[in-house]
């Protein structure tokens, strides 16, 4: 069942277009996340489907009903913001109960509503106590059990983790990924700019840029198939890298070659049109190995080496004019700085992007 | 009548007032939403959205009937007051007003005194506030310094012209002086010691005024003479107005300065010091700086905490003595803030009436514009005259005006 | 900073130093009006407020007691016996029977006079004044003593001002008329200032901007030139001179800076808790009433203590829209003038009065200065 549909929602400011013709169906139970570098339009895109922004065009439907035009409080969502958002003169309790207050809730309701949302996010102790006596990560617990209470049809995140510190945001990471399971039916949209609160929540990911979406898919997809260059190098870390190629043979799998003398058969279908065509080959830096064999990638320079212990990442010097190319090899490797070495990847790792940066894939 | 009780009148309208205010945003606010522009039924989107449209005004409403009845209408009003004459049934009569004004020698006493007050009140307070605030910046007790010196800011006018109506009070001469002024007076005798005090002391105040007043007229005035530079045409008038205010203020400083030396002083009698012509206006002034120096103080306290301690502690690393710190490292950083407890303290000179209204009502030339408008207008009954000066006094407010409302701009920008 | 090595204490003494001594300058004027207060008329025009802080000198003239009543036979001479303080003891440090020298004998002293006659004198004022039939009558011996008077002070001036005092000394009723314009025209401003800070602050429409600039600009209008116009209105529509007037002109003139305070401290409220009350479902009432207000208590404060200072130390306003003919609506500020005219040299009456009407303002400043300082912080124009 869809639970939230956009129709080529858009969003412009005067003249200044920030997200063009959107188009997302989002089944009921789904995590959906929402993410892209800062000022992509995924936290308008958020605040538009709760009813913070206007919608310029297009349609935004929640349970197959048209809901452009419903203030927020009507349209069946809750909110967790970045900054909580509590408020700071009310208990942990009234903040919590203060939405089911205004919808004129009896009161028994709302106790039992809040007493069992605190249960769930064990803050039953601090329902009496105000928002500055709370340590960050309770703040951020309050925050999301007042949206538990109000039982929304769709939650929204908006980056809530961000002000968390590194080891606080693991943690809650976690506790969101357990509240979503013992909710399997609400939909949650998460809003962030961090790949790995994208990839270990989202059932699909929608990776947006300058406005528009550049891809909707599981996380594992926009890993392993991503549909542009962008896309490419957003997920994964380090970044994919791009190689300059030039198409020899095409068919059901994909010659190139390289100006340094490196070659690749890709198992990518490429049209005949191709042929000759200058191309990006993307191969992720995980993915490269060295190899002694004439039969290589590409030869670099290494230029640094940052051993970590489980991995070892190269960084090569770039060549005529190319990007620098990076490889992350894992364990411990000797290797000097200034040396020449040779580098392979599997057939089924490789990735060919056409001049405009789309994928072979998606074309 | 409730009128018969004022506690209870009082009472009465503060619960309609109050209660009518909120009456009247709350009911307004349902009247648009459940009767006007339902948010339910065929049209409820559109209907919210207009909703929206006019709650606005429904909040800012009885704010801005108050702001434009009480404040923008009263402006043209008195402009349009300053130009008629009472006596001939309100007959436009051109500058007929403003030119029997500039004919009366007590309006020029006026101008003169609020010149006098616009450039002593605020440099004093200032200065005075900055010197406090950068004292008491590092003390234990300075806090209860602090908010003593802030005190008399909580002091009506009236209430401190009556405290310095005592300090400057005089008795015959056979009695005990019970005015702190004339008992310290009557302590100098003309000795080594008077001399010192009362001759070289101000003396050597007065030259380092003049020194001070001529080198910022000479930085304004020197772009015009210097060749090369930027003559920018509308800052020649304001660099002119300098110009003519400095000569001015020099002159007014020499003059005072031969006073000092060649009249001698009157050793031994008691003074009636809100008599002595011209040196009274500097006694009347004393009271509103030592009202304002708090105001200028708590300001200017904040601006010195705000600047980042790291400059400090860079200045002194790079050998700079105390002195050299506030001024080079700590002043150029608060200008901003100087400046605008300057002209704060400039608005209220303008419309300082209640402290001369209470201690010379003008007499012994103390006139300022604020009493001599309340003279035209409730003692003569000139209300053209009156509004005259009231808008002399806002002429005088404009520039400030116009650059507050400029930097508000640039700032919500 | 005073962690740093190498700095000079001298330095800091002259700083304490100087600190104390700008700070005595700022306390004298308002000491010399309290003290006055407490002094009676004739301790005020006979000597300074700063010589009663302290025990004085002061030369004083006794007269024994009446011989012919008193007098006693011991042998052929008389005896008067008795104290020339009457319940108000003095700490005698010399004393005189004769005018040209009044302190020619210490306490205990005896006094010989011609004849035989002799007056002797005890620290605590008894005497013993021999002498024989002929000097012992008529009027009773003249004594003159230099004493030490500890500092006296009264409470009378305040019974006079505040309960007794006729006609124009009484403050009473213009103890309550001010408190009768400054309650309401300092809550009625803040109510309606604080719904116009609310919607120049949060809410979206057309020509926000130029009315946030047009309260600027009225920050700095001189309330002079509202008063012909406004007067002249109020007699039109037949408000005239009285509370109803003054509370509007209050009200009105206090709008600029409230609403100005107000909404630049509701802008700098985080915008997510008021979209969060969006989303809870709270109407912009609501979130005004139960989110705003709360949330801007220290701004409502602040202003509400700018417009009570300021309505309560009024006068010109006052004058021109309250003080009609018959006085009866007269205010504290008002009165204390009219008394600096009429009864300028009786500082027992003006000082406290002027006590009286300050003293309220001091105990709100003190109280609340916090709340002051940060309004003062955020309504001077950046």
């Amino acid at each position: 069942m869809t639970s939230l549909s956009l129709k080529d929602v858009s969003k412009s400011y005067g003249e200044v277009e920030v997200l063009r013709d959107i188009n997302l169906e989002i089944e009921q139970g789904e995590l959906i996340v929402f993410v892209g570098p800062s000022g992509c339009g995924k936290s308008t895109l958020l605040r538009m489907i709760a009813g913070l922004e206007k919608i310029t065009g297009g349609t935004l439907e929640i349970d197959d009903v048209v809901v452009n035009d419903v203030p927020p409080a009507q349209r069946g969502i809750a909110m967790v913001f970045q900054s909580y958002a509590l408020y700071p003169h009310m208990t942990v309790y009234d903040n919590m109960a203060f939405a089911l207050k205004l919808a004129h809730k009896s009161k028994e309701e709302i106790d039992q509503a809040v007493k069992s949302a605190a249960e769930t996010l064990q803050l039953t102790q601090y329902l009496d106590r105000l928002p500055k006596a709370l340590s960050g990560g309770q703040r951020q617990r309050v925050a999301i059990g007042r949206s538990i209470v109000r039982d929304p049809k769709v939650f929204l995140f908006d980056e809530p983790l961000s002000n968390l510190d590194a080891a606080l945001r693991v943690a809650t990471r976690i506790e969101i990924a357990q509240l979503k399971e013992s909710m399997p039916e609400s939909t949650m949209i998460y809003v962030t700019h961090d790949q790995v609160e994208a990839m270990t929540l989202a059932s699909r990911i929608v990776v947006l840029h300058g406005g528009d979406v550049e891809q909707f898919g599981a996380p594992l997809d926009l890993y392993e198939r991503p549909a542009n260059t962008f896309v490419a190098q957003f997920i994964g870390s380090p970044a994919m890298n791009l190689i300059e190629a030039k198409v020899t043979a095409t068919g059901d799998t994909t010659s190139v070659q390289m100006s340094d003398g490196g070659h690749a058969d890709a198992p990518i279908a490429s049209r005949d049109s191709d042929l000759g065509n200058v191309v990006k080959l993307g191969v992720r830096p995980e993915d490269l190995t060295v190899t002694e064999s004439d039969d290589y990638l590409v030869s670099a320079e290494v230029e640094i080496v940052e051993a970590l212990g489980e991995t070892t990442v190269l960084y090569f010097k770039p060549q005529n004019g190319g990007e620098s190319l990076i490889a992350k090899l894992p364990g411990i490797h000797k290797i000097d700085k200034g040396t020449t070495i040779r580098l392979t990847a599997v057939q089924d790792k490789l990735h060919l992007f056409d001049s405009d940066g789309r994928s072979f894939l998606y074309r | 009548m409730f009128s018969d009780n004022p506690a209870l009148y009082g009472l009465t309208v503060i619960v309609i007032g109050v209660g009518g205010c909120l009456g009247y945003f709350f009911l307004s606010n349902l009247f648009i939403d459940k009767v006007l522009f339902p948010a339910s039924g065929p049209n409820a989107g559109r209907n919210i959205n207009r909703a929206n449209m006019i709650r606005p005004w429904l909040f800012l409403f009885p704010a801005l009937f108050a702001l434009v009845v009480y404040l923008a209408y009263p402006v043209f009003e008195t402009l349009r007051l300053s130009l008629t004459d009472r006596d001939q049934g309100g007959a436009f009569v051109g500058f007929a007003n403003y030119n029997q004004m500039m004919a009366e020698p007590k309006f020029w006493e006026a101008v003169r005194n609020n010149m006098l007050w616009l450039i002593v009140v605020p440099a004093v307070s200032t200065a005075f506030g900055l010197l406090v605030a950068q004292l008491t910046d590092r003390i234990k007790w300075g806090n209860l310094a602090k908010s003593l010196i802030f005190m008399p800011m909580a002091i009506s006018f009236v209430g401190a012209s009556v405290i310095f109506k005592l300090i400057y009070d005089t008795r015959p001469e056979d009695q005990n002086q019970i005015g702190i002024l004339n008992a310290v007076w009557l302590k100098f005798d003309g000795g080594i010691g008077s001399v010192l005090l009362l001759q070289v002391l101000p003396s050597m105040l007065l030259l380092g005024f003049v020194v001070i007043v001529a080198s910022v007229a000479w930085s304004f005035v020197r772009a015009i003479v210097a060749k090369g530079e930027d003559h920018s045409g509308w800052l020649l008038p304001l660099r002119l107005l300098v110009a003519v205010g400095a000569l001015w203020l020099i002159w007014v400083s020499l003059s005072s300065l031969a006073g000092i030396w060649i009249g001698g002083l009157p050793y031994g009698e008691a003074q009636t010091w809100l008599t002595v012509p011209l040196w009274n206006n500097f006694f009347l002034m004393v009271v509103l700086i030592w009202i304002q120096t708090g105001f200028a103080m708590v300001i200017l306290s904040a601006a010195l905490r705000g600047i980042p301690e790291e400059t400090i502690e860079a200045a002194i690393i790079d050998g700079a003595n105390p002195f050299q710190i506030f001024f080079k490292i700590k002043v150029p950083q608060i200008m901003g803030t100087i400046v605008v407890v300057w002209t704060t303290i400039t608005l209220t000179v303008l419309k300082v009436f209640d402290i001369v209204f209470a201690m010379t009502n003008g007499q012994w030339e103390t006139q300022v514009l604020a009493n001599y408008m309340y003279d035209k207008l409730f003692r003569a009954n000139d209300w053209g005259v009156g509004s005259a000066s009231a808008i002399v006094i806002m002429l005088l407010v404009t520039p400030i005006l116009v650059w507050n409302v400029y930097n508000a701009r640039k700032e919500m920008k | 900073m005073a962690s740093i090595a190498g700095k000079k204490s001298g330095l800091v003494w002259a700083v304490h130093i100087s600190v104390a001594l700008l700070v005595l300058l700022w306390l004298f004027p308002t000491i010399g009006l309290f003290v006055s207060s407490f002094r009676t008329a004739d301790q005020i025009s006979s000597s300074g407020w700063w010589a009663a802080l302290f025990p004085a000198e002061q030369n004083e003239v006794y007269r024994a007691a009446d011989p012919d009543d008193n007098r006693v036979a011991d042998g052929d001479m008389f005896v008067v016996e008795g104290n020339i303080f009457e319940g108000s003891p003095r700490d005698i440090r010399s004393w005189g029977v004769s005018s040209r020298d009044v302190s020619a004998y210490q306490p205990g002293d005896t006094a010989e006079m011609k004849d035989g006659e002799s007056v002797t004198l005890q620290a605590d004022g008894s005497y013993v004044w021999r002498g024989n039939d002929k000097q012992l009558s008529g009027r009773g011996q003249r004594i003159f003593i230099t004493a030490t008077v500890p500092p006296e002070f009264t409470l009378d001036n305040y019974t006079t001002i505040l309960f007794s005092g006729s006609g124009q000394d009484n403050m009473a009723k213009a103890f309550f008329n001010t408190l009768t314009v400054t309650i309401p025209a300092t809550i009625i401003p803040i109510v309606v200032a604080a719904f116009a800070a609310y919607a120049l602050a949060w809410m979206e429409f057309p020509g926000r901007a130029i009315l946030i600039a047009a309260v600027v600009g009225m920050l700095v209008v001189p309330l002079q030139l509202a008063l012909i116009p406004l007067l002249r209105l109020h007699l039109g529509i037949g408000i005239g001179k009285g509370y109803l007037g003054v509370w509007l002109a209050h009200t009105a003139f206090g709008m600029p800076l409230a609403v100005y305070l107000l909404r630049n401290y509701m802008v700098g409220l985080p915008r997510d808790i008021i979209e969060n009350a969006k989303v809870d479902g709270a109407t912009d009432f609501q979130i005004f009433t139960r989110i705003i207000l709360p949330l801007s208590f220290p701004a409502l404060a602040s202003f509400a203590i700018f417009q009570f200072l300021w309505t309560w130390n009024d006068l010109l306003v006052a004058k021109v829209f309250l003080i009609d003919a018959t006085g009866s609506t007269t205010v504290m500020t008002n009165q204390i003038v009219e008394l600096l005219g009429t009864r300028g040299g009786n500082w027992e009456i003006l000082a406290t009065a002027a006590f009286v009407s300050i003293a309220v303002p001091l105990g709100v400043f003190f109280a609340m200065q916090r709340y002051l300082v940060r309004g003062l912080l955020a309504g001077s124009v950046k």
